[in-house]
Order: structure tokens, then sequence, then C-alpha cells
């Protein structure tokens, strides 16, 4: 047994992770990243849009600021978030982007002069000033009251872990590609590294470590419909979920994206509409300027994505084969633009829809894309319930953003909260001594290898990997969608306990040598079926509706029962439900709860008495 | 009627004592927007669980799914079997180390490309958070990002007549890296550091021309454009170099 000693080390390596490592080398400790695939093809990397940051150096951004980017924020999560996080990420977010740019990255510049944008398929007109010219400039996105979007052509999560891997190149923080952490190593107290899986060789492998972090992004593929890459299937946060001693927190706010493709699912950018494309129904007439007026296309990607869902119920969709859609129009913005700062864009419709942008509309509808939810920590980046264990970025729920994220924060809070958090580490580590027990690593090492043996020779059953997570799948997509109802969600944690049921009895068909597929998979469907499982009853006990968790037997958002954040455990092994507890939304009110200018407006005030509806 | 496809596909485990390198054949009626994502997927999940290959984005965007389609490198998720002959033969991509069947490790090959490269920004400016950023023309930002592109898919590599030679060959990826330093303002290496790198037969003057890496790059980097900048870069050097200024 191979066993890899570091001060750090970080379970993924794409922005966040990358990002939390490089602030710990430069505190002159050693740090390992593990992850699935080469560094650079993270799904980070397919991050198009951009980061938000306050910088306010192009016209559209003129007076704005950290408080302004916060409140967007804040009414971004539909107050969900914690507003303490918040405040440090809009605060930070100007630096970090400057930090990038030492770095390398290539940030699209402010030109002088007059120039023409689109807004709502209108034409309007702005003037860059001369005294801006070369500073970072900025897009316009959802959500945002200023256009606080800082971004590389569509290529910008590509274009930053590019240079994010550069550093930690020059660093000599190593990263261990084609390698899977399927364990924590723990005492019940204090995370001591992690059992890794070799996807080179399929052998097992000891990290020890003094501080462990996870950072492995969202977990959209255990719905069916995702934009997410193949490999954002929770398989960081599993790990933490079997000690049964860390939450993971509001696992139920799932964002939808508006514009997935039809029917692949890959993403279009949000940049898109914040370059001016609309979106149309099956007479090709626009609608979002009627459900929002004021915001449009532009409001946040949960009243968007709930809005054309809403139109396609009342008979407006596009009937196809893969089910009904609506269409995003760019053709107005020309074929230099798409074929310029929305190339990704133009290559994506060409190769995998063979449709041309430039003269045709764009099949989407809303599809799977975030996890608000995950390995909840405190602000520090510290999970709850184990010490030396660490989160950041999508995998975990710091949590800034609440019920809803805006667009272009995600991709910020990456480097943003990687910067943070890494700092936070590295305080961490100086000073602190760990005792390794070798009979702990033992214990934890020989567990796996029994898991392994048992999948392989079928000890607890046959049932086939790939159906049991289909029917995981399936199930989630039906009954914890955009819209939830008791009933839909009551049959939906009810399915997915049988499927859990025949998750246990999984057993390989193949032979599970060297790096096989069939067994990585089959190592991780209980847990995500456990994950499922959180979604789904976290929506049915949440009784209310607030940013994307949108229930229709309860519409209003609760502000006086609901302004919480649910913790979800599994607190034995074989639990067929989690154990949810719940934790104030924030524990400090820089604004507070109001009306978020867009969507639905329907609110249980916090002071308004029991019993009554608002 | 629905075609059907037959797959010819390398197979060979490593790990497994009994396993040789051989072809196996799969056959699959072709569905509606078929790329070779969901082919492989189907033939993994429907027929041999044990097949293995490299998918992350399934969007073209990062590259993992670079193999040899019907002779040819190219990314297979954003490769569509309609634009194929019914029978279809994969094969992994030649040059990188072998994982298994269809995957290979890209990684520690690139990685090793970063250190001889020194693939980061070279300075003696320390960073300042307090202060604004340095202002750069939007052109040279836009000219940098279009080298920036690669997706490291290694499909030059593979196709590169002088890679399959000398296994210490830079490639097109190599050596389009440095030219995206080159003209970074703020990579403050000279040409003689550039020249240390690439100003010799692992480098850009081991290019014999061939092409390939133009013709296959799913991404359409203007590898020959650069590699032609750079010969003449590293041509002008040499004779600096010679005969001093």
């Amino acid at each position: 047994m191979q066993t890899i000693y570091t001060d750090v080390l970080v379970i993924g390596a794409g922005l966040a992770g990358e990002r939390a490592a490089i602030e710990a080398a430069q505190a002159g400790f050693s740090a390992i990243c593990l992850s699935l695939v080469p560094a650079r093809r993270s799904h980070s990397s397919a991050a198009m849009g951009g980061m938000q940051a306050a910088l306010g150096n192009c016209a559209k951004g003129d007076g704005d600021c950290p408080d302004v980017h916060f409140s967007d924020t804040v009414k971004g999560s539909d107050w969900g978030c914690d507003q303490e996080v918040a405040r440090l990420f809009a605060d930070r977010a100007p630096i970090e982007m400057r930090q990038l740019a030492h770095w390398g990255v290539p940030w699209n510049r402010v030109v002088p002069g007059k120039s023409m944008y689109f807004k709502g398929g209108k034409q309007f007109e702005k003037e860059e000033q001369e005294e801006n010219r070369g500073l970072i400039t900025s897009r316009d996105f959802g959500g945002t009251a200023k256009w606080r979007t800082c971004y590389v052509s569509d290529g910008t999560g590509h274009s930053v872990l590019f240079t994010v891997d550069n550093v930690c190149a020059q660093l000599g923080v190593e990263v261990h590609d084609k390698t899977e952490a399927i364990a924590l190593i723990h005492d019940g107290v204090t995370c001591f590294g992690a059992v890794a899986r070799c996807l080179r060789t399929g052998e097992l492998r000891v990290y020890l470590a003094k501080a462990t972090t996870i950072a492995t992004g969202g977990f959209g593929r255990i719905y069916p419909c995702t934009t997410n890459a193949v490999i954002c299937d929770g398989g960081g946060h599993i790990p933490a979920i079997n000690t049964g001693l860390v939450p993971m927190g509001n696992m139920e706010a799932v964002q939808f994206h508006p514009t997935g493709i039809v029917p692949t699912d890959i993403l279009v950018t949000e940049g898109c509409r914040g370059d001016g494309g609309t979106l149309l129904d099956v007479n090709e007439e626009r609608f979002m300027n009627i459900y929002e007026p004021e915001k449009q296309e532009l409001a946040s990607r949960d009243v968007v994505s709930r809005w054309m869902t809403h139109h396609i119920r009342q008979g407006k969709g596009v009937k196809s084969p893969y089910g009904e859609h609506l269409w995003l129009d760019i053709r107005h913005l020309g074929e230099k633009h798409i074929t310029g700062k929305l190339r990704e864009v133009y290559e994506i419709c060409t190769s995998f829809l063979g449709v041309d942008p430039i003269h045709q509309l764009i099949p989407v509808r809303p599809t799977q894309h975030y996890s608000m939810g995950g390995v909840r920590t405190n602000k520090d980046g510290h999970a709850y319930g184990i010490k030396g264990l660490f989160s950041v970025g999508e995998s975990a729920c710091w949590d800034m953003h609440g019920f809803n994220r805006l667009g272009g924060n995600s991709l910020a809070e990456t480097v943003v909260a990687g910067g943070i958090v890494g700092k936070k580490i590295a305080e961490f580590l100086q000073g602190a001594e760990v005792t390794f027990n070798s009979s702990v690593i033992d214990d934890e090492v020989k567990r796996q290898h029994e898991r392994i043996q048992h999948l392989i020779r079928c000890k607890t059953g046959t049932e086939n990997v790939y159906k049991v997570r289909l029917a995981m799948q399936q199930t989630l997509h039906v009954g914890a969608n955009i819209f939830r109802t008791d009933a839909g969600l009551t049959e939906c944690v009810a399915k997915l306990q049988e499927i859990l049921a025949r998750a246990r009895q999984v057993g390989l068909k193949s032979n599970g040598l060297g790096v096989n597929p069939e067994l990585s998979a089959a190592l991780k469907i209980e847990g995500q079926v456990k994950m499922a499982l959180m979604v789904a009853y976290g929506a049915l006990k949440r009784t209310e509706s607030r940013g994307s968790h949108n229930r229709e037997d309860f519409q209003a958002r609760n502000d006086r029962d609901w302004m919480t954040r649910t913790l979800a455990y599994w607190k034995n092994e074989k639990d067929d439900l989690p154990t949810l507890d719940y934790e104030p939304a924030t524990g400090i009110f820089h604004i507070p709860p109001g009306d978020r200018g867009y969507g639905k407006s329907e609110i249980i005030k916090a002071d308004s008495p029991a019993g009554t509806k608002g | 009627m629905a075609r059907s496809l037959k797959f010819n596909i390398f197979r060979y485990n490593p790990q497994d004592p009994e396993s040789t390198p051989h072809m196996e054949n799969f056959v699959l009626d072709e569905t509606d927007a078929m790329t070779l994502f969901i082919a492989l997927n189907r033939i993994r999940e429907e027929q041999d669980p044990s097949l293995q290959f490299d998918f992350c984005c399934r969007a073209g965007i990062c590259g993992s799914c670079g193999m040899v389609i019907n002779g040819r490198p190219g990314l297979a998720c954003h490769t569509k079997t309609k634009d194929l002959s019914a029978e279809i033969t994969l094969l992994p991509l030649p040059v990188f180390q072998l994982v298994g069947d269809l995957s290979v490790d890209t990684g520690s090959w690139f990685r090793e490309m970063y250190d001889t490269t020194e693939s980061w920004i070279h300075t003696k400016k320390v960073f300042d958070p307090a202060a604004q950023e340095e202002r750069m023309e939007n052109e040279v930002a836009e000219a940098i990002y279009e080298l920036d592109r690669c997706v490291e898919c290694g499909c030059c590599v593979a196709a590169c007549g002088t890679a399959r030679l000398r296994p210490d060959f830079l490639g097109a990826a190599g050596l389009n890296r440095v030219g995206r330093f080159l003209i970074d303002p703020r990579d403050e290496r000279t040409e003689q550091e550039y020249y240390e790198i690439i100003g010799n037969d692992m480098g850009i003057f081991g290019c014999m021309g061939l092409l390939a890496c133009e013709d296959v790059c799913p991404k359409h980097m203007p590898l020959q454009d650069q590699l032609g900048f750079l010969r003449r870069k590293m041509g002008i050097t040499t004779l600096k170099n010679l005969f001093g200024k």
C-alpha cells in the first residue's frame, strides 16, 4: 500500500481547490490535489460567461461597488444566504480579479468610445471613457443592478483555470490526476486524509494530511438532464456524508439554468441573454417582457426558469421528439459578435445541434445546472462535524448563494472563496500537529478493500449499477424538479427508498480488474441515492417557496418559519432516510428580508402571527 | 430506416493478466443526433461495462475524449455518427501512455510540458492588492486568449510526425504555449530565454512542417501561423547568436 503524506490534501483540482492549494503553498505548506481528470479538464473550464466583481470600470458598471454586489447577491439568494459570507465574498472579489490579471488571465478590457449594445432585442448606445482604457471590463448578467461580470470572451472558466493551474505548476502544488478519493480517514473527531483509488491501475492508495479539503464541484449528475460534466456526480460529497458527522446544507436548493440546449442539455451561457439575446415561444414571440417587465430575460435564473416552465404549461412550448422547449434568439447580435464573444456558443450550436445561431433559433429549456447545497462549512470553510476537514467552491455550502445563485457568482466564488478558505487552512496548519493512528488508517483501508471485493463477488446481490442509477435520476427528475408538491415529493422519497435498497444490492457484471468503470460507478451508487434522498426529503419538509425551491402548495416565501438552512445528516449507514436539522440562515442581517424586485412577491413576514397566511 | 452501426474498438486492460491487445466489435442501432459520447456510453451500459474511455464535459470544451476515429484524431463527444460510415473504428491516441482500451494518460504528458516550457508568467513584479490592475489593450488580451484556447486534448501531438519519432518533442500544443507567453506583455522573459526552451530539435526546429496538427485541431487553433511565427523568430535569434548583433 502506497502512503503519501502532505500538509494539505485537496480532493478536486478545479478552480476552488487549486486556488486554496496555492494559498497554502505560498504559506510554505506542501499541497496535493487529487483529481478524476487532468486538472485543466475540471468542470470549472466549462464556465463560459464570467465572474462577478464590482470593479465598476465600464460605462454600464459606473457607480458599482461591493455594497451593490452584496445586495444583488442577498436578493438573488432570496434571503437564504449567510450575509456575513456574502459580504466577505463581495468585498474580496475585485481584488481577486486583479490577482488573476497579475497571474496572466487575459481579461477583456475597456475600449474607449461609443458602441452599441442590445437589451431585450432593442439597440442602445453606450460610451466608454478614455480614462478607463485598458482596465478590466464587464458584461451584463441576470439579477444584477450593474454590468459587473468580468470575462474572457466566452472562455472565462477555461482561461482562468489554465492560469491558476499554471501557478500551481510554478509553485509545485502537485496534482495527482486520475485519482478518486473514496473514503475519508477519521476517528470521529479529526480527519487524517483519504483513501483513494488510482484510476491508472485500480490500486488503493492512502493520503495522509493535516488538513483535507473537499473541492469536487456540484452533483448535477444525480439528475438525468444536467449541464454538468460527467464527473460532477457527488463523488466528493459521499465520503463526507458517510462519516455520519458532517451535514449537507440546503440540498433541496437546486438551480435549473434557463438555457440548456435540447436534446443534449449542454449549457449555452447566460452571456447570450446578457449580451441582448431574447427568449421566444412557439409563435416566435417574446414572453419574459410580459412576466417580468423590469428585468425581462435578465431576471434571476430561478425566476426565468420558472416562467419558461409556466409558459410551456400554457401551451406555448415548441413540440419536439425530445419534449417541449422554447427558443433562444441571438440572431440580431450579428455574425461578428456571435463568432467572437460567443464563439463557444456558436461551436456548440453548430457541432451538437446542426443549428447556425447567426441565422437560426436555438432550442432551449431549463436544465439542472447548479447545486447551492453541499458540505456545510463555517465562514472559514471548515466543515461542520469534523476537525481538519474543509470544503470550498460548489461542493461546499459556505453559503453565499442561499436558495438561488446569480450567474457569474459561482465562478467568482471558486477563486474568491478559494483564496479566503486557503488562507484559513494555512492559519489552521500553523502550529497544528496531528498524531496519526495506524489502526484508524488500516481499518479504513480494509473496509474499502472489502467493499470492492463484495461488489466484484456480488456478495449482496446482482443489481445492475447503471439501471439503479437511471432509476434514481428519473425519480428525482419527476419528483424534485422546478415545481414541487407534497404529493410528488412524498412519492419521490418513497421510490428513492426502494432504489436505495436496490443500490445496496449492486454487484458487478464485469471482472472489476484495473480501472474498471463499472466498479467506479458501483462504489458511489449508494451514496448518490442518499444524496438524492437529501434533496427530495429536504424539499418535502420545506413547506415554503424560496429561490429555486418552488412549492406549488406553499407558494409564499415564509420568513416567519423558514429563514433557516437545512442540515441533512446520514447518521447511521443503514438508515433509509436522512436526519434533518435546521439552523438560522444568517447570523447577521445587513439587509432585512424584503422584495427581490423580480419574481413573485408573496411573502409571509417574519413578524406575522403564526397560523396566518401573511 | 435507422442504420446499424458496427464499432471496431481497441481493447486492452494492462491490469488484467489475461487481457491481450485486440479489436472487438459492437453493434448498435443509430439514433437521432447520436454522438460517439452517446454511442460509447450505450455500449458500456448495455453490452460491456468494463469498456474504458474518457469523457468529462461532453461539450467539446474540456479536451478529455481525444481518440483516433476512423484513422483521424478528434474529440469523440462532438463527433456525430451520421458524419461517419456505418463501420466505425476507434483507437486510443498514440504517443500517450495507454491506461486501458480508449483511455490514455494525457495528464502526465502535459504536466511535463508545463515544466519544460515554464508555462507561467515570469515577472519580478509583486502583486499589490491595494492597487488598480495594470492596463492592457483589449486587442492584446484577445490575441492572448486566441492562443489560450487550446484544450490540451492531445490530438495535435497524436497526429504529429515528429512526436511519433521523438518522445521529447514539445508538439504544437507545447510550442503554442510558448507563443502564448511570448506575446504577453506581462511575461518578462527575453527572446534568448525562449530560445533556450524551443530553439532546438525538441522545440521548433524539430517541426517537419507536415501540419497535421492544424488539420486535426478541434478548436481550430492557428497552429500553422504559430509554428511559422516561432520558427522565424527563433531562426533570427539563431543568427543573432551566431553573428552577434
